[in-house]
């Protein structure tokens, strides 16, 4: 009798080891968000699911395997899912299923569907001009706009109306590039940041008390701005990190509750005395003092500032460190195999630690950019608006590299400006945007959905030879 | 196998017992072979079909739902409904048959019991009333000893022999020589994957240790005799703790000089994984001293200790070894990353890395597409070529290996020992661990058996393998020879209750009785000695 694998003692222990694999997938379902750990779930039972695009092939099946971290699965299905044409059907699906939200939500257009077996034509035409105005107002408000292009062509007006949208675009992006790194930085050393909403929100105090509580020359002081800004985030990454390598305290639950404390600790500051506007009864501080603003880089009615050079620069530093830096090394060897990296010499609880600074610095700066820059110059309690959590979504949708991070960043940044012009154009509720960037995480996280739909449909106009389809 | 008898097999860990039993049950396809059962083949494609053979199967860890009741658990996966499609599960008659089949054999298992409050022996024993319930004949239990106090090894045997009077075949794998002989009918040895043998109960404990450890092919490595000089490693006293906080070393004293190969030998999980641990700044040190070269290095961080010239290769690459999402390259610099030539500073010098890791795979003949490939694609052998390369390129004082050839092909192992040996030569103290006896034996010039976290004996390599053996189960050798040969009058008394219940408290008492010998010190030698007639 031929026993396979003689002299190896792993047989017996595989059993053991995959239902370890199987509890990790579940906890991942449990502290993950649902929409993600859908998606590593389908990636650990379905490996061929997603194309392995710069994957490393699957181990063989005689290798014992290491037991996957938490990330590790994590990033394994970011990976093997997120491909290019994952990406692209993920937003065209988006785009679709907002259409129909469109269609849905407007009363008139609804309206003509009433009577849609009667005049079919009055359905179609409304819905056609509904969203393919939402659409385009979409894409005027955020890239550009032919209009504003000829206007400018025939002298009718300057140049600024056609970098308009451009500007928009970058405004919203600038944030969005930092906390979209600070998440993607986590990522890669194993480690969930969920609050860079949070160190964000510290950091847009501390930029803006600099902004207006120290009298310093001009230069100084916005460099001490956003440097105060990039502090208050750090300490907000420090906390939880040194709970989690001193007494192991996961740091999802940790930087969820830190974020409460920052928002609240935020409304609570800004009514204070020498804080509070003195002119203002309502939530609402002083203004940045205009020597700690961001400069605006093309003229006064262009809102684009100095925050999206900083961001490119901090995408460019990000890439340098996770692959060019010892520290780097360091982060990413603890974020694949911590127990390699502690049996290597690599201090894991002092990288967390590490990783979780730099993860608030980043989104320290993308606060100290929403006070210093143009979208506002004083602290409300919604100065920070989303970014932390968009930028969640943007290290996904980034594929948690920095320059992927950065073109994320630019997408949602253009959905963000164009969102504002179908609103006031085409009187479609700026919330749709957020919808369509939650629908496309969602797509992009389960990969397997968005492939089966495409399948879907291709195999029924297949069968039915016929172009039904047309509309895909 | 017959009906009604006890089948002990026998081998040491790795020799292929699990798979064929996990062939058996259905879990493995076997390559090659059939399987007879009632003289007609069987095709198994899973455990249900094993199961519908009469086959059923308790594993070495347990598959049982911990916040399940007994009866829940019983009948998880063959559940009784009443009341048509959708209808309610019927707890009443899974508690009923638990009932029964417990009565039956004197299991005593309370069906409404919630297994994580249940002791482990009874889970053992809810393992087995599942696989009775589903009307096995053969039932097959993978080193159920293995976990078990000596109590509850009492018991389970008790409970198996319950099980033989009822006609139930078993199939008995361990590697304790005292149970096989307490309760075996029959026993088969098995060895890197072959039968070697099988023996009567009757056989004595170091005909048993003999077939066991075997004299297989010796993988030669040529050497020439060590030249030790100064010692380089020298522990003493070190006292660690495991994972669960249990006493792995218990005051361990070893010296690896210069120059010399020392192999730790022994079964594994007695407490060699948690020596080199410790000794790496991996595990904290409870109690002892762990000195390089004169110099104390107890509660030294890892870092520390690599950079004062320990290589280190880890027992188990695919966890603490390799990262294995990186390339090769970046895993030739794993635990080098930041010290010239490699890192300066903050900055990775990644032409130095890449030249080296060319270097490397050409040296040390790593057959990888590219240094840039991902380690994870490589084979297992590669991949232990490539820990062993990073390790040994840089200057040693001490180069631990631990289980340096595991799953790794016979031309890597080759090459690998090769290495080993030829690290000893330029003066380096080189310390491997293995399970593998033939591997200690090869490489060792000295050879250190660890047993319950203690060295029971340092023996040299021309040791017979027989007597080696015995220490790995914990049976030293100057208890055990003199008596042997001059007193069998010694043993007569115990010949005469060969029957059942005399097999037991000889049996039970040997191997069994161990744990309290590490607790209350070596005591282990009068009873098992008995055996020997």
């Amino acid at each position: 009798m031929t026993i396979p694998n003689p002299g190896a003692g792993s047989p017996d222990k595989e059993p053991a080891s995959e239902a370890q694999a199987a509890q990790d997938a579940l906890d991942n379902a449990e502290r993950a968000e649902t929409a993600t750990a859908t998606g590593a779930e389908t990636a650990t039972a379905t490996p061929a699911a997603g194309k392995p695009v710069g994957k490393p092939a699957p181990g063989k099946p005689t290798e014992p395997e290491a037991r996957p971290s938490l990330g590790q699965l994590f990033l394994a299905n970011l990976w093997a899912a997120n491909t290019v044409t994952v990406t692209v059907l993920a937003l065209v699906l988006a785009i679709v299923v907002g259409a129909v939200l469109m269609i849905i939500s407007d009363p008139e257009v609804l309206a003509t569907y009433s009577y849609i077996t009667a005049r079919p034509a009055d359905a179609l035409n409304a819905s056609w001009t509904l969203v393919s105005e939402g659409y385009a107002n979409l894409f005027k408000g955020s890239v550009f706009d032919p209009e504003a292009f000829s206007g400018w062509l025939n002298g009718s007006n300057g140049w600024e109306p056609v970098l308009a949208p451009i500007s928009e675009t970058l405004t919203y992006t600038a944030p969005l590039v930092f906390t979209g790194l600070s998440v993607a930085l986590a990522f890669r050393g194993g480690l969930f940041n969920i609050g860079a909403q949070g160190q964000a929100t510290i950091g847009v105090i501390l930029a803006a008390l600099a902004g207006f509580l120290l009298p310093l020359p001009p230069v100084l002081h916005l460099i001490v701005a956003v440097l105060a800004g990039a502090l208050g985030g750090a300490i907000w990454g420090f906390i939880p990190g040194i709970l989690k390598a001193r007494a192991g305290a996961h740091e999802v639950i940790n930087t969820i509750m830190l974020n409460y404390i920052a928002v609240y600790f935020l409304s609570w500051l800004i009514v204070q005395k020498g804080i509070q506007d003195p002119g203002r009864t309502d939530a609402i501080s002083r203004s940045v003092d205009g020597s700690a603003q961001l400069p605006r880089l093309l003229g006064d009615n262009l809102r684009v500032h100095a925050g999206i050079l900083v961001a490119v620069l901090a995408t460019w530093a990000v890439a340098w460190l996770l692959n060019r830096s010892t520290l780097g090394f360091e982060l990413r060897a603890v974020g694949a195999n911590p127990d390699a990296a502690r049996t290597a010499g690599i201090s894991v609880t002092r990288t967390y630690v590490l990783i979780m600074v730099f993860a608030g610095i980043l989104a320290g700066l993308g606060g100290s950019n929403m006070v210093l820059g143009s979208t506002a110059s004083a602290l409300t309690p919604l100065v920070v608006a989303q970014i932390g959590f968009d930028g969640i979504l943007v290290a996904l949708l980034g594929r948690v590299k920095p320059w992927g991070v950065a073109l994320a960043a630019l997408l949602f940044g253009a959905l963000q400006a164009g969102g504002n012009r179908m609103q006031s154009y085409s009187g479609i509720s700026l919330e749709l945007v957020t919808v369509l960037q939650a629908l496309i995480v969602i797509f992009i996280a389960a990969p397997a959905l968005v492939k089966a739909i495409f399948q879907l449909r291709a195999a029924r106009a297949a069968r039915l030879h016929t172009s039904l389809a047309k509309g895909w | 196998m017959e009906p009604g008898e006890i089948h002990a097999l026998l081998g040491e860990n790795g020799a292929g017992k699990s798979t064929l039993m996990n062939v058996l049950y259905g879990l493995y396809q076997p390559d090659e072979g059939e399987i007879l059962v009632d003289g007609t083949p069987l095709k198994l494609k899973g455990p249900s079909d094993a199961i519908a053979a009469g086959i059923g199967m308790v594993h070495q860890h347990f598959m049982l739902v911990p916040v399940f009741t007994v009866a829940e658990n019983v009948m998880l996966g063959a559940e009784q409904t009443r009341g048509g499609i959708g209808g309610f599960l019927d707890r009443r008659r899974a508690r009923r048959e638990v009932a029964e089949v417990s009565e039956r054999y004197n299991l005593r298992v309370d069906p409404d019991a919630v297994i994580e409050d249940l002791p482990v022996g009874i889970q053992q024993r809810v393992e087995i009333v599942k696989a009775l319930t589903r009307e096995v004949d053969l039932l097959i239990l993978d080193e159920p000893t293995a976990v078990l106090t000596p109590q509850e090894t009492e018991e389970l045997l008790a409970v198996m022999r319950s099980l033989k009077a009822a006609g139930k075949s078993i199939v008995f794998i361990t590697h304790k020589l005292g149970e096989v002989k307490a309760i075996a009918d029959r026993i088969t040895v098995i060895r890197r994957g072959k039968t070697v043998g099988t023996a009567s109960p009757e056989a004595s404990r170091d005909e048993l240790a003999a077939l066991m450890v075997g004299r297989s092919v010796r993988l030669t490595v040529d050497k020439a005799p060590a030249q030790p000089k100064e010692p380089v490693l020298e522990v003493t006293g070190l006292v660690v703790d495991d994972d669960r906080q249990c006493r792995a070393v218990d005051g361990v004293d070893l010296t690896v000089h210069a120059g010399e190969v020392l192999g730790v030998a022994g079964v594994q999980g007695n407490g060699q994984t948690e020596l080199i641990e410790a000794i790496m700044g991996l595990r904290p040190v409870l109690a002892g001293s762990v000195s390089l070269a004169g110099q104390g290095i107890h509660g030294w961080s890892t870092k520390k200790v690599l950079r004062a010239g320990v290589g280190y290769v880890p027992e188990d690459r695919s966890v603490d070894g390799l990262v294995k999402e990186f390339s090769v390259a970046e895993n030739l610099v794993l635990d080098i990353y930041d010290r010239p030539p490699f890192g300066s500073g903050l900055a990775l010098k990644p032409d130095a890395i890449a030249k080296s890791a060319r270097e490397r795979i050409e040296q040390f003949d790593v057959r990888t597409p590219s240094a840039d490939a991902a380690v994870g694609t490589l084979s297992g052998g590669n991949q232990q070529k490539v820990i062993v390369a990073r390790e040994l390129s840089r200057p040693l004082k001490l180069f631990i290996a631990a289980q340096p050839t595991r799953g790794v092909d016979v031309g890597s192992i080759e090459f690998i020992h090769s290495r080993v040996i030829r690290e000893r030569d330029i003066g380096t103290a080189v310390l491997v661990v293995s399970s593998e006896l033939d591997e200690v034996i090869g490489l060792a010039d000295r050879i250190a058996v660890m047993y319950r976290g203690r060295i029971i004996g340092v023996v040299g390599p021309d040791t017979p393998r027989e007597e080696i053996g015995l220490l790995m189960a914990g049976i030293t050798p100057d208890a055990a020879t003199p008596e042997n040969a001059a007193t069998p009058t010694a043993a007569t008394p115990d010949a005469p209750t060969a029957a059942t219940t005399g097999d037991t408290t000889d049996g039970t008492t040997g191997p069994v009785g161990d744990p309290d010998g590490t607790t209350a010190g070596p005591a282990t030698e009068g009873p098992v000695n008995e055996d020997k007639a």
